[in-house]
C-alpha cells in the first residue's frame, strides 16, 4: 500500500513534471522562434527601406534608407548599418549598432556634415528612430531575456503571447501582447498598454512574403494611438546570404561607405 | 581658409544673381524629379547642396563693431562621383556675405578617396577631419577650427574647417593608425577683431575695427607643414586612441617683436583618449600635452607656454528625447612663474577650469530640436551660452535661430572679453 502510494506519488510528480515541462518552455520556444523569424532571417542581409511618417495632423516626412545586418549567432549578438539617402540633409548619416546580450549595445551616428563619429548611449532604446514612431527598439529587436512571457490565448492561426517587462521603470509601456503566426512564427501584431493600462502603440506586418526561403515582412505599420500618428515601413530589394564581412561594421566603414550601400 | 573673394560693394546685385539662378536650380529640381536620378545612373554623380539666408543682429551697440553680426546668403554643392576604383567629392559653397561685403567662394572639399591596399584608404585634397572625445572641445584634434562661423551663429557645420591634406588610414585589426600630412598649415580661424570684438592686452582695452589683428601666414608650401596622427583601438566598448601632432599653434600665440605681427609658433601635441559605455550612458576622458616648441620653458613672454589639457565628459538620456551631457576641461599652464613676471595687468591664470552642459530636446517627431550649450569657466568668472532651435518645416524646408550670450566678470578673460558680441540670429534653408 505504502509502495503503491509512493509509486502513484512518482509517477503523478513525474507527470507533473513533465506537463510543466512542456507547458514551460512552450511559450519561451514560441517567443525565440518569433525573435528568430523576425530578426534572424538568413545569416545576414540587405534591404532597402522607405519609411513615411505622418504626424496626426497628416504631414508626411519620408526616410530612405539601405540596412545591412550580420549575424554573429543565431538568437545572439548582431550588427546593423543604416545607410540614410534621403532626405537629402541627411544622405550619407550612418547609424550603426553592435547588438549584444550581455550588456547595453554600442550604437553611433556618423554625421557627414560635421565628419564626426559620434557614440550614442544604448540604454535610451525606447526613443523615435529617426522621428518615426518606430523606436530604436522596434528596428535591431528587443531582447526576450528583458520580459515574462506568458501565452494567454492560441486562436486557429496565432499564438497569443502576453509580455510583462522585469523592469517596468526602463519602458514606457506596463505590457504588450504579440499576436504570432502559427506557421512560421512572424509576430504579425504587438499591442503595447501604457501605464494606466490604455493600448497606446500598435505594430503590425502588413505584408508578409517569401523572400529565398525565408517568411519576410515587407510592408510594417506602427500606430501612435495616443498622439494619432503612424509609421509605415516599406521594404525592397530584399536579400538574404550575400556574404557580408564583418569589418563593414567598423569606423572605417562609416566615413566610407561600402559598395553594399552604394548601389 | 582660402577664399576666392570678388571683392565688390554691389555684393547686393550679385546676391541678386544668386537668387536668379537658385530659383532656377530649384524650378528645374521641383519641376523634374528625375534628375537627380538620370545624374546617378547616367553618370555615377549624385548632387545635394542647399541654399539658405541668414541674418543676425547684435543685441546691444558695439563701438568697435558693425551692427549686423552675419547677413549673408549661401549655396552648397556637393558633389560624389563614383568611379570603379575611387570616388570624387567637391563640396564648396558661394556666399554673398553682406557684413564683409564681398561674395565668396568656400572649397569645403574637393578630395578623391580610394584604397591602394585592402587594408589602406587615402583621401587626397581638400577635406574636412575631426577628431578626438569632447563636445565642443578640442585636444587632440588640431583640425582647424572656424571660432568666427560659431560666434555669429552659422551652421556648426562651419566649425570645422577644411585642410589640404594626405590622409592614409591604415586597418591593421589589431588597431587602426590615421596619417594626416598636411603640406601647409591650415589655421583656425580666430577673432581678430574684423567681425567680433575681443580683449587686446597690449591696449589694454576691448577692440575691434580699430585694431584688427595682422599675422603673418605661414605659407610655404613644404616646410609650412602639418602631420597629425592616431592610433585608434577598440577593446569590447571602449575606444581608445593615442595622438600625436607636429605642426604649429593653430591660432597665432607668438608675436615678431620687430614688427608687432602675431606669428604661428611651433607646436607638438601628444595626447591620449578613451571613450565607453557607462552608468547608462557615454563616458570619455581625453588628455593632451601642448609642446610650445619655441618656448620649451616658458621664458619667452611673446610665445604662448606649452600646456597640459584635460577633459572628461559624461553624457546620458535624462527622459525620452531629452539628452544631457556635462564635460570638466582643464588647461594647466607650465612655467607660470616665468609667465607671470612678463604678463602684465591681466595675467591668465595658471588653471583653467571650464565647465560645459549640453541639454537637447527633441518634439515634434524629432522636427524640433532644442540645445542649450553651456560653457562656464569657475576660475575665470565667465560663460558662453548657446540656446538654439531648429525646425524642419517639410523635409526641404530647415528654419534655425538660436543666441551667442556672453557673460563676464572681468573685460579680458576667455569668454568675458567678447560680452559686446552678445548677438540672435535666424536663418531658412532650403535642402535639394
Amino acid at each position: 500500500m505504502n509502495k503503491i502510494f509512493i509509486l502513484t506519488s512518482a509517477v503523478l510528480a513525474f507527470i507533473a513534471g513533465t506537463t510543466n515541462a512542456i507547458a514551460a518552455p512552450a511559450v519561451d520556444e514560441i517567443i525565440n522562434r518569433a525573435n528568430l523569424a523576425a530578426y534572424y532571417g538568413g545569416d545576414d542581409g540587405r534591404a532597402e527601406v522607405v519609411m513615411t511618417i505622418t504626424d496626426s495632423q497628416n504631414r508626411a516626412r519620408v526616410r530612405e534608407f539601405i540596412i545591412l545586418r550580420l549575424d554573429q549567432k543565431d538568437g545572439g549578438e548582431q550588427k546593423f548599418y543604416v545607410y540614410f539617402t534621403k532626405p537629402t540633409d541627411f544622405k550619407r548619416t550612418v547609424f550603426m549598432v553592435h547588438k549584444h546580450m550581455d550588456r547595453d549595445d554600442d550604437r553611433w551616428m556618423y554625421l557627414p556634415k560635421l565628419a564626426l563619429v559620434k557614440r550614442i548611449a544604448g540604454s535610451d532604446k525606447r526613443t523615435s528612430f529617426v522621428g518615426a514612431h518606430f523606436f530604436y527598439e522596434d528596428v535591431s529587436g528587443r531582447s526576450v531575456d528583458e520580459d515574462t512571457h506568458e501565452l494567454i490565448e492560441e486562436t486557429a492561426d496565432r499564438y497569443v503571447v502576453k509580455n510583462t517587462p522585469k523592469n517596468p521603470a526602463d519602458v514606457e509601456f506596463s505590457s504588450y501582447t504579440v499576436w504570432i503566426d502559427k506557421k512560421n512564427f512572424m509576430p504579425m501584431k504587438a499591442e503595447y498598454l501604457d501605464k494606466e493600462g490604455r493600448r497606446s502603440r500598435v505594430v503590425e506586418a502588413l505584408e508578409v512574403k517569401d523572400i529565398q526561403g525565408f517568411p519576410t515582412v515587407t510592408k510594417s505599420r506602427v500606430q501612435d494611438l495616443v498622439s494619432g500618428g503612424e509609421t509605415i515601413s516599406e521594404f525592397k530589394n530584399i536579400k538574404y546570404n550575400i556574404g557580408l564581412q564583418d569589418n563593414i561594421f567598423t569606423e572605417r566603414y562609416l566615413k566610407k561607405p561600402p559598395k553594399e550601400v552604394r548601389n | 581658409m582660402q577664399k576666392a573673394i570678388i571683392n565688390t560693394k554691389r555684393t547686393g546685385g550679385i546676391m541678386a544673381a544668386l537668387l536668379i539662378t537658385l530659383s532656377a536650380v530649384s524650378g528645374w529640381a521641383e519641376e523634374d524629379q528625375s534628375w537627380r536620378e538620370r545624374l546617378s545612373a547616367n553618370y555615377q554623380t549624385e548632387v545635394t547642396g542647399f541654399t539658405e539666408i541668414r541674418s543676425g543682429w547684435r543685441l546691444a551697440d558695439d563701438p568697435h563693431e558693425d551692427d549686423d553680426s552675419i547677413n549673408e546668403m549661401r549655396l552648397q554643392l556637393d558633389l560624389n562621383k563614383e568611379f570603379t576604383r575611387a570616388t570624387l567629392k567637391l563640396k564648396g559653397d558661394l556666399v554673398g556675405d553682406l557684413v564683409d561685403e564681398e561674395t565668396r567662394a568656400e572649397l569645403r572639399e574637393f578630395n578623391l578617396q580610394f584604397s591602394p591596399l585592402e587594408i589602406m584608404d587615402v583621401k587626397l585634397g581638400r577635406q574636412v577631419n575631426t577628431w578626438g572625445t569632447g563636445d565642443l572641445l578640442f585636444i587632440n584634434d588640431l583640425f582647424p577650427k572656424d571660432w568666427e562661423s560659431f560666434f555669429i551663429g552659422r551652421d556648426d557645420e562651419y566649425l570645422k574647417g577644411p585642410s589640404c591634406a594626405v590622409k592614409s588610414s591604415l586597418f591593421f585589426g589589431i588597431f587602426d593608425l590615421d596619417l594626416v600630412y598636411m603640406p601647409r598649415v591650415a589655421p583656425s580661424v580666430y577673432i581678430d577683431g574684423s567681425r567680433i570684438s575681443y580683449w587686446n592686452s597690449m591696449l589694454g582695452r576691448t577692440a575691434g575695427q580699430d585694431f584688427v589683428f595682422a599675422d603673418q601666414q605661414r605659407d610655404n608650401f613644404g616646410s609650412d607643414f602639418e602631420f597629425a596622427s592616431r592610433l585608434a583601438k577598440s577593446i569590447g566598448s571602449t575606444e581608445v586612441a593615442l595622438y600625436g601632432y607636429y605642426g604649429f599653434w593653430k591660432t597665432p600665440e607668438g608675436m615678431i617683436p620687430a614688427t608687432n605681427l602675431l606669428y604661428y609658433p611651433r607646436l607638438a601635441v601628444y595626447g591620449a583618449s578613451l571613450r565607453a559605455p557607462m552608468l547608462g550612458g557615454i563616458g570619455n576622458l581625453e588628455l593632451g600635452f601642448y609642446d610650445s616648441l619655441e618656448d620649451r620653458d616658458g621664458a619667452d613672454p611673446l610665445i604662448r607656454n606649452s600646456e597640459w589639457r584635460l577633459l572628461t565628459g559624461f553624457e546620458h538620456e535624462l527622459a525620452r528625447n531629452l539628452t544631457g551631457g556635462i564635460q570638466y576641461y582643464l588647461e594647466y599652464m607650465q612655467d607660470y612663474n616665468a609667465y607671470e613676471l612678463t604678463a602684465g595687468p591681466t595675467p591668465k591664470d595658471e588653471y583653467r577650469h571650464l565647465l560645459t552642459m549640453r541639454l537637447t530636446k527633441l518634439m515634434m517627431n524629432q522636427n524640433l530640436r532644442l540645445s542649450l550649450f553651456v560653457y562656464y569657466s569657475p576660475s575665470d568668472q565667465d560663460s558662453y551660452l548657446r540656446p538654439k532651435f531648429n525646425y524642419k518645416i517639410t523635409d526641404r524646408w530647415t528654419v534655425d535661430g538660436g543666441f551667442n550670450l556672453f557673460f563676464g566678470a572681468e573685460p579680458h578673460t576667455f569668454f568675458g572679453q567678447f560680452e559686446d558680441n552678445n548677438n540672435a540670429y535666424a536663418g531658412l534653408r532650403w535642402n535639394f
